[in-house]
């Protein structure tokens, strides 16, 4: 698997350029498809719908993400241990004591 | 096959308390026997039906053994979930891990039988407290205080279900667990929803779960995931299906855990953000209510279990190897975890609903039933959240910690492997299941509660899926620099009650110690030096007047008594002289007396 991934990294341009023409088989997939099980107007009678959808939904997670993230919702990483140093007096050593962070402690 | 309802949780109870005293080369046959015989428990009572395992306790009816194909597919892939976890954390060596896990496990499947309020509140309040260990068992300071914050919120909640409960018996004069009149609520129906609620995580109560399962230990978070929100979804789907609101929360839920999962940096705070989104999808699909909803619900929670625990062990193997879970402290562990990483995919394929794997037979079912109940709001915002869904798991988690830019340590590097043999087949046996499950959906669908006319694999849904993972995919390409991890974390609801806390905290050590502390100095200037002064008044009127009277009698008798004493020489001559004396003066008293 190791050397699988390796290979294709190296030729990650001929990689892209499948994909591409992954993407336009899809697309021309979409055309051909039958559409009288869709449930709604646009999905009916707008080609390339859910394409658009899937790229338009995409972007727009991405988008409302990276505003609200750097919007004051993304903090420090020890923002509480501070507070609480702050606030209940200890020192930022004691307070940041306890966020060593043990995984493998089994 | 035995005739007679045998209860799963009691097999896992009874093996749990034996536990300790199985050891040496028994111990791990044994852990792999107990939640076995649960299952098949399960699959044994799949042929019953009805209120079975009935108690009269006072003038209620307990039932503990409400079998029918509702219960009985969610106590089916929770007994499942069983025998997965235990055998992904078989070689952990500790008992009490296993026994936390096991009482856990049996307070769902409690949950899931019990047909009265009673029962229900036992094992619902089993499952709170036993699942509370598995975060503690992490042992870091991280986690205890994780676990408390945790055990604080089921609390809070339990107390808010029996008090619906109870409001409930006095409106009602019943205990029965039935579906409730949801087009005309009470009061108590609104508690019982919302303590049901708050173990599914529905927002704004959902901040326990990321802020626990991301704590807890590696395999504890295994467990956690599956039964809590799944059990409070059965809860839901028993109780509130139909209950119009639960649309609304499901939706909110569906894509609020998208956007904290795209700006997690952990990876397995981004799998609990991820539970709050899918669960979304469940508790969306109770709320539609139909046939068609309902077996959604079910399904994807089947589904889910299965997917999410296969994710939760694949980054959980990446804790327990290199001891780290944030993207900014790993990436490129392909060359060093491949298994982990093919398994973890398949998780990730799974959960994006791609054709041939899990949740493309069981999200589409909730999405069908919001378009078919002309909720098409409902509907197109659960299709925009499926496609987040696709963008944090199946392409950030995979990317950022298999392939993207490397950022372990060398100690993070030389630790990283796959994980032991145990693990391996854990999450090879979930794998498997997923791509099952997804590729030959009539099995999931002979287990649901309804007669199934759901036909996932049309060429339009397939097309439609195709596009949506494509193109999303695009986006990816085209924005990932804006999905980079960041060492950071995201305020969310529980920086409502952490400041809470702290304030609780500020308010005890600074206005109420600084009162107590002017209350302390006030007393001992003012009162304390005034009470002094009297003390002293009175030590000197007792020691002057009272004492003074006493003691001045004695010192006067004491005084004459001396005085008495020295006439008492002991030499005769004085002693009459002192007489004699005493005669005369006395004599001579008696006649000036009588001559004047």
């Amino acid at each position: 698997m190791k050397t699988l991934i390796d290979y294709l990294r190296e030729r990650l341009n001929i990689v892209i350029g499948t994909c591409y023409v992954l993407l336009a088989l899809i697309l021309a997939y979409s055309l051909y498809v039958d559409k009288s099980h869709a449930h709604t107007w646009v999905e009916q009678n707008i080609p390339f719908y859910w394409s658009v959808f899937g790229f338009a939904a995409a972007a727009a997670i991405i988008g409302i993400a990276y505003w609200f993230g750097h919007s004051g919702i993304m903090v420090r990483k020890d923002y509480y241990e501070k507070k609480t140093a702050r606030c209940c007096g200890c020192s930022d050593k004691e307070s940041s004591s306890g966020k060593t962070e043990t995984g493998g402690d089994q | 096959m035995i005739n007679s309802f045998v209860h799963p949780a009691l097999i896992l109870i009874i093996g749990a308390l034996i536990l300790p005293f199985v050891r040496g080369p028994l111990r791990k046959p044994y852990l792999l026997i107990v939640p076995l015989l649960s299952f098949a428990a399960v699959v044994s009572n799949s042929g019953l039906s009805g209120h079975l395992a009935t108690y009269q306790f006072m003038d209620w009816e307990l039932v503990f053994g409400r079998v029918d194909r509702l219960s009985t597919v969610f106590a089916f892939i929770m007994a499942l979930m069983a025998i997965i976890g235990t055998l992904y954390s078989l070689h952990v060596d500790n008992a009490k891990e296993h026994m936390a896990a096991w009482f856990y496990v049996a307070g769902s499947l409690g949950t899931i039988y019990c047909g009265d309020y009673l029962s229900l509140f036992f094992f619902w309040e089993m499952m709170a407290f036993a699942s509370t260990f598995l975060i503690w068992f992490r042992r870091d300071e991280k986690a205890l205080a994780a676990g408390y914050r945790y055990l604080l919120i089921h609390t809070i909640g339990g107390v808010i279900l029996l008090a619906g409960i109870m409001l409930r018996y006095q409106a009602v004069g019943d205990i029965a667990f039935d579906l409730m009149d949801v087009k005309n609520p009470e009061l108590y129906t609104w508690l019982i929803m919302i303590g049901f609620g708050l173990n599914a995580a529905i927002v704004p109560l959902h901040s326990w779960l990321p802020d626990a399962y991301s704590s807890a230990s590696f395999n504890g978070s295994v467990f956690m995931c599956a039964f809590t929100t799944k059990t409070a979804v059965y809860t839901l789907a028993r109780g509130f299906a139909g209950f119009d609101i639960l649309v609304l929360l499901g939706v909110i839920m569906a894509l609020y855990g998208v956007i904290y999962a795209v700006m997690e940096n952990d990876i397995r705070k981004l799998l609990a953000w991820s539970i709050v989104s899918q669960v979304g999808y469940m508790v969306a699909g109770v709320g539609i209510g139909t046939e068609l909803a309902i077996n959604g619900a079910s399904a994807h929670a089947v589904a889910h279990i299965l997917y999410k625990g296969l994710l939760f062990m694949g980054t959980g193997s990446v804790l327990y190897m290199t001891g780290k879970s944030k993207f900014t402290e790993l990436g490129g562990l392909y060359k060093k975890m491949p298994a982990t990483m093919i398994f973890t995919i398949v998780g990730c394929l799974s959960i994006s609903a791609a054709p041939f794997f899990a949740a493309f037979v069981s999200k589409s079912m909730i999405i069908s039933a919001g378009f078919e109940t002309h909720l098409n709001w409902a509907a197109w915002l659960l299709m925009f959240g499926a496609t987040g869904t696709f963008m944090y798991n199946g392409l950030k988690l995979p990317y950022f910690l298999f392939f993207g830019k490397n950022n372990c340590s060398e100690e993070t590097w030389e630790k990283a492997a796959d994980p032991t043999w145990n693990m391996q087949m854990a999450m090879a046996g979930s794998a498997a299941l997923c791509i099952i499950v997804g590729s030959a959906p009539a099995l999931l669908y002979r287990l649901l509660p309804y007669p199934v006319h759901f036909h996932p694999y049309s060429g339009y849904h397939i097309a439609e899926t195709l596009q949506i993972l494509g193109f999303a995919a695009l986006a990816f390409f085209f924005l990932k620099k804006y999905l980079v991890p960041e060492d950071k974390i995201c305020l969310d609801m529980d920086w409502f009650y952490r400041m809470a806390g702290r304030m609780f905290l500020w308010t005890a050590q600074k206005p109420l110690q600084w009162f107590d502390t002017a209350w302390g100095e006030g007393y001992r200037v003012a009162g304390l030096g005034s009470l002094m002064t009297i003390s002293r008044f009175w030590s000197w009127f007792d020691w002057h007047a009272i004492d003074g009277v006493v003691d001045g009698i004695a010192r006067c008798v004491r005084a004459i008594g001396g005085r008495v004493r020295t006439l008492q020489s002991g030499q005769i001559q004085y002693t009459i002289y002192y007489a004699a004396s005493f005669t005369a003066v006395i004599l001579i008293a008696y006649v000036l007396f009588q001559l004047s």
